[in-house]
């Protein structure tokens, strides 16, 4: 349990309205300071006097970073402050993009999608509880895992890519983000820079302390979402032990093109499983040009798990992915 | 030295009980003085974009109540120990319960999880504001008074606040669809069923009262 304090510790604040200030303040402060957007992570941080910044950048009144709106090449870009809500039920979404619209009303509470955001979604930090309660692990700057020891609780944590950090990513929008080839782009005083979706969350080995490719001075400003796969074929299931406010397990983000009963081309990202979402490459090929039946659905279950390592208690993750990728195989109607 | 000539007398302008008291007064401006300016930990930031002012007006329960906001001051310590509005209640003060569910521009949010500065000039609505000036009560309250939908209550403001801003975006709702509404709130009676048998009747209610 939390404990609760009356207050958080004190920071200065700053509430800019344009990128271009919020950008000198990165610059300004740099590592001292924190970017804020929902505040739904930051606060847990801050509360548990686990993290702490001398300055807070606050996005809310950044009118720019906000919004839903069509690309010139038939896609959307969809602003990074923009409230997960305002994601789940947006038409442009909806009509084209379920997969996400989807992803987006399947997080935490009501309330949460109210005032998360997008960008905050998936740039969120793991949720680890040992790291979260302030444990000097690998990923604090520590030399030791606490969650991968003979009796740590390890329900929750990874069953892949795992180096010597064993936390998972906990977006359910990250992987209908991948699946769909999203890019996301990123501003600093340098410029802006467009990173691919799959490439903007990086695992232990790359570097052990952040979650996404983010630096200090850095600020996602918006979501790009090509044309590629509008009105694809999707599937999205999050596994949670409740219906609401939990992070996920398992999700899996899936998008098939298929013609005739036979796989065109697909993408399938599952999420909670390592430091960033997984998206099983081995599976898209090998569905290829097979029929959408079960034996398909069989093979690609197999295939998905291949290579999993889990650790004391989270081994009920294999098959859970194994089915998960099974049921995306055979759609929503016979899953 | 002339030390001894100007140690001050009974009789000279400053009384013994005067000093004191200027004592007091003098150490009380030095102690306040640390309170105000603790926040500075930052020299000259007056000058940078986006700069914020502790003193603001906040617009609850639509009356403009000017209040001295720390920085990192949330919504939910604002109302209940500045400005006294104690029916917003904290259960967990980390979006993790509802009880302290306002409106803000009438969209629920958790105002445990917000910074008060964010909301400067928008409209928060608390559970005080939802009865009529006359006393008339929410159509949500009355349906729960005749309902007795709660047993403790704690997290009761909460729920109303969910149930009144879902209410908004959806008028008629199912029983499922309302369930799903406020399900950002939790109740630790496990006191649902009557709950939602009391919102589902605070529905109706609007319905009558809106037609």
């Amino acid at each position: 349990m939390a404990i609760v304090h009356d207050v958080m510790p004190v920071f200065e604040l700053f509430q800019p309205t344009t990128v271009d200030d919020t950008l000198a303040l990165l610059d300004t402060y740099g590592a001292d300071a924190w970017v804020l957007a929902g505040g739904l992570d930051t606060f847990d941080w801050f509360k548990d006097r686990n993290k702490r910044r001398k300055v807070v950048v606050d996005l809310s009144g950044v009118q720019t970073l906000r919004g839903v709106k069509k690309t010139a090449d038939g896609g959307l870009e969809i602003g990074a402050s923009t409230t997960l809500t305002d994601v789940a039920s947006e038409p442009l979404v909806k009509q084209n993009y379920r997969l996400l619209s989807q992803a987006a009303a399947l997080v935490a509470s009501p309330q949460i999608r109210n005032q998360g955001t997008l960008g905050g979604n998936v740039s969120q930090d793991t949720r680890c509880w040992y790291y979260r309660s302030g444990w000097t692990c690998y990923r604090a700057g520590g030399n030791i895992c606490y969650a991968d020891t003979p009796t740590a609780i390890n329900r929750e944590h990874a069953i892949f890519d795992a180096n010597r950090c064993v936390a998972v990513n906990p977006s359910d929008t990250a992987p209908a983000l991948v699946a769909l080839d999203a890019q996301m782009v990123i501003r600093s005083s340098d410029g802006e820079r467009v990173v691919n979706a799959q490439d903007y969350f990086i695992g232990p080995s790359t570097d052990i302390t952040r979650m996404t490719v983010l630096q200090a001075g850095d600020l996602l400003t918006a979501i790009r979402i090509p044309a590629t796969w509008a009105n694809a074929e999707f599937y999205f299931e999050k596994i949670r032990e409740r219906q609401v406010w939990d992070f996920p397990l398992v999700n899996i983000a899936a998008a098939l093109k298929v013609e005739g009963g036979t796989i065109r081309s697909s993408r399938f990202v599952v999420n909670a499983v390592a430091a960033h979402p997984v998206r099983l490459g081995a599976v898209e090929d090998a569905v290829a040009g097979k029929p959408r039946n079960e034996e398909t659905a069989a093979m690609a279950g197999a295939l998905a798990v291949q290579g999993a390592r889990p650790l004391t208690h989270n081994g009920y993750k294999i098959p859970l992915v194994r089915n998960l990728v099974k049921r995306a195989i055979r759609g929503e109607a016979q899953a | 030295m002339s030390t001894q000539e100007q140690t001050p007398q009974p009789s000279s302008s400053v009384t013994r009980r005067a000093f004191i008291k200027m004592v007091i007064a003098s150490s009380a401006a030095v102690s306040a003085s640390a309170y105000l300016f603790r926040g500075s930990t930052l020299v000259g930031q007056g000058s940078l974009p986006g700069a914020v002012e502790r003193l603001m007006s906040l617009n609850v329960n639509g009356q403009l109540r000017r209040v001295d906001v720390m920085k990192q001051e949330t919504l939910a310590t604002t109302l209940r120990y500045k400005l006294g509005l104690t029916g917003t209640k904290l259960g967990c003060d980390r979006s993790e319960c509802g009880a302290c569910t306002v409106l803000i521009d009438d969209i629920p949010h958790y105002s445990c999880s917000v910074l008060t500065h964010t909301v400067r000039g928008r409209k928060i609505q608390t559970i005080e504001g939802l009865e009529q000036p006359d006393g008339t009560l929410h159509p949500v309250q009355q349906a729960i008074l005749d309902e007795q939908g709660f047993q403790c209550a704690f997290c009761m403001s909460g729920f109303v606040m969910s149930a009144v801003g879902f209410l908004k975006t959806n008028p008629n709702p199912t029983r499922e669809e309302l369930a799903h509404g406020i399900s950002g709130n939790l109740c630790r009676c496990a006191d649902y069923d009557k709950i939602l048998r009391a919102m589902m009747r605070g529905a109706a209610y609007m319905q009558k009262t809106t037609t």
